[in-house]
């Protein structure tokens, strides 16, 4: 094997997945919570699985637990089959969204619970949960119970428990949902930290979107018990593969037409009466009149009082509403049709300096590569 | 804060008067000097000292007792297993009719009952005493421990159980070491409720009993069919002190776990 200065297993196909999930089905009853999913995930990766609520990514992580059985298809860990081992004796580890800690053992206990099912040695024990104790930092909280310490700390107790008994693979099932947004983004790089640290695999399950780009290797985007899209955060951000992927991870304009011509990657797509047919390029094979859809992010346009010079798309529109967030300005910009298209720029001047205002006309341009050209 | 009017004083007062009245002036001739139950002779403690003297009402008493802590401890293991398997058993066939089965023991007549565990005794030729009244006791008394011990697993974090198995608990281990732990004052209070249960039991243990076993209530009733004594009224009062022990002591369990979950939950939300 070549040494590796990106870590990208998924790209080598030499290198043999840590779980693997073979044409997985789950029904409840008449619902399909997972539908014939065939997805591998490598070791030390920090897989998260993305999705709305009810989309299934829970079942499946579930499933991997051992606390649901698929209804079809095979699940393989290390290369063997564990579809009939009871979660006990499995390899993975769960840290559970509401973190069931036990409310009658102090943190300690809590963590030294599933080493001592193991039957090691007293003195081996406690130097295990001393090391896990200083990992997540509550050295001095070891004597207390669940309800006398922060949601942070619980939050820590839960993952040291689960990582004291040193699994191969550690799920996360939502596991910052409970905190504040300032604790969550710290915690997040403590997260990543202390998986770098250990060199477990992680998967987690999130409905935020920012959190799953924020600390996982590859991103799993799920809907209505499907993956649609499985990659790094930026493939997922920059070239999503459907308007579904588009709409779901950050804001996006999504512009419906139609495929005017093709020439090789160039390609323009005729969308509103009056416009100018968007220029862009794409890989994939379109014939002309068929439907497309054009999915650009706000900061990839650009706004302007005059009419940029050697744009390659450029329209004319009146700004309706500007959203300031300090750092940048968000622009809604209606065209002359009825559609507002968002426009982002970072407020590199003082807000004085602003060109326009609300009802100022504006042009909006951008590049023939910012967008993506979507047929689904 | 609304007023307390007198129409509010005289209902309270009507309806306690009802309710303890009765029981009141039984308390109150215990501690009769005289013989004649109905004639008040000064306060003497002098029939709670015959009845420790009494070898029947002693035995009696003893019988009880045994009843009492052998069956409640049965419908106590007992009705937990099934609120377990009826809460978290999953959906199996005839699962909501179980639920409701288990609940129809609290409106059955108790001559009912007592029957047909008469019938079902001589029936397989079990010889009729203390076992008989204890397995009778632990039939009737499981159904309320059980339903005391569903109440709480309803409202006990699946997560916690699912947690223990993960971290390589068996499903015992996990009900031994998670579940019971916290369940406990559910538990224990039903535990109170099924000792209580059998300790006031007269119906069912006359029909299953046999001439070995004689409990306090029944040792009670046959004598008083020959004449009230100040000593019946001695023992009832402390029958009554007992019961209303186990009564308020079941209560307290259960309101102090309630305490300290609520306590955990408000924790929980300013953090």
């Amino acid at each position: 094997m070549s040494p590796q200065t990106v870590f990208a297993p998924w790209e080598d196909p030499a290198s043999k997945p840590l779980i693997r999930f073979y044409g997985v089905t789950k029904r409840f009853g008449d619902f399909t919570a997972i539908d014939n999913i065939d997805l591998d995930i490598f070791e030390r990766e920090f897989f998260a699985l993305l999705g709305p609520s009810g989309c299934g990514k829970t079942t499946l992580m579930r499933m991997l637990a051992g606390f649901e059985t698929p209804t079809e298809g095979t699940i393989w860990l290390d290369g063997r089959d564990i579809g009939p081992v009871p979660p006990n004796k499995r390899a993975t580890n769960m840290m559970f969204q509401s973190y069931a800690l036990f409310p009658h053992l102090n943190v300690r206990d809590n963590i030294a619970f599933g080493l001592r099912r193991e039957g090691k040695p007293k003195d081996a024990i406690a130097a295990r949960v001393d090391e896990m104790l200083r990992l997540v930092q509550l050295q001095k909280f070891a004597g207390r119970k669940p309800h006398q310490i922060s949601g942070g700390q619980r939050q820590r107790v839960a993952l040291a428990r689960c990582l004291a008994k040193a699994p191969r693979l550690l799920l996360l099932d939502e596991p910052l949902g409970a905190l504040d947004r300032k604790l969550r983004e710290e915690t997040q790089f403590e997260l990543m930290d202390i998986q770098e640290k250990t060199g477990t695999t992680f998967v987690i399950v999130t409905h935020d979107q920012e959190e799953a780009m924020t600390v996982a290797s590859r991103v799993a985007v799920m809907d209505h018990g499907k993956l649609v899209q499985v990659a790094t955060p930026d493939v997922i951000y920059e070239a999503p593969v459907s308007t579904y992927v588009a709409d779901f991870i950050g804001d996006v304009n999504i512009l419906p037409g139609r495929i005017a011509a093709q020439d090789g990657t160039r390609v323009t797509i005729d969308w509103a009466e009056g416009q100018p047919a968007i220029a862009a390029r794409t890989r994939l094979a379109l014939a002309p009149g068929s439907a497309a859809y054009f999915a650009i992010r706000p900061e990839k346009i650009a706004i302007s009082a005059a009419r940029p010079e050697g744009a390659a798309n450029a329209v004319a529109g009146k700004v309706l509403d500007i959203a300031y967030l300090g750092n940048i300005s968000t622009y809604h910009v209606e065209l002359p049709g009825g559609q507002v298209i968002k426009a982002q720029s970072a407020n590199t001047d003082r807000i004085a300096a602003r060109e326009f205002t609300w009802e100022d006309a504006a042009w909006l341009s951008w590049t023939d590569a910012a967008g993506v050209v979507l047929d689904r | 804060m609304r007023r307390f009017s007198w129409i509010n004083a005289t209902s309270l007062t009507l309806g306690f008067a009802f309710l303890y009245l009765p029981m009141l002036i039984l308390i109150v001739y215990s501690f009769n000097a005289s013989k004649l139950v109905t004639v008040w002779a000064g306060f003497s403690t002098r029939w709670y000292g015959e009845l420790l003297r009494n070898d029947a009402f002693l035995g009696a008493a003893w019988v009880t007792l045994k009843v009492a802590v052998l069956s409640s401890t049965l419908a106590t293991i007992l009705g937990t297993m099934a609120a377990h398997v009826l809460v978290r058993g999953g959906r199996f066939a005839g699962r909501t009719l179980f639920s409701g089965m288990i609940y129809a023991p609290l409106v059955m007549p108790e001559v009912i009952t007592g029957l047909s565990l008469l019938l079902l005794f001589i029936g397989i030729g079990l010889d009729r005493g203390i076992v008989t009244i204890v397995l009778a006791h632990t039939t009737f008394s499981m159904c309320y421990v059980s339903v005391v011990v569903s109440s709480r697993l309803v409202s006990f974090d699946r997560a916690l159980e699912e947690a223990a198995l993960d971290l390589g608990c068996t499903p015992f281990q996990a009900f031994r070491l998670v579940t019971l732990p916290i369940i406990a004052p559910a538990v224990i209070s039903g535990w109170l409720l099924a000792f209580t249960l059998s300790l006031d039991d007269l119906v069912i243990a006359s029909f299953v009993t046999g001439p070995s076993a004689t409990t306090l209530p029944m040792k009670i009733w046959s004598s008083v069919r020959l004449g009230v004594s100040p000593e019946i009224n001695a023992l009832s009062t402390l029958l009554i002190g007992i019961v209303t022990l186990g009564v308020i002591t079941a209560s307290l369990v259960s309101k102090r776990a309630i305490a300290s979950r609520q306590r955990d939950e408000q924790a929980a939300q300013q953090t």
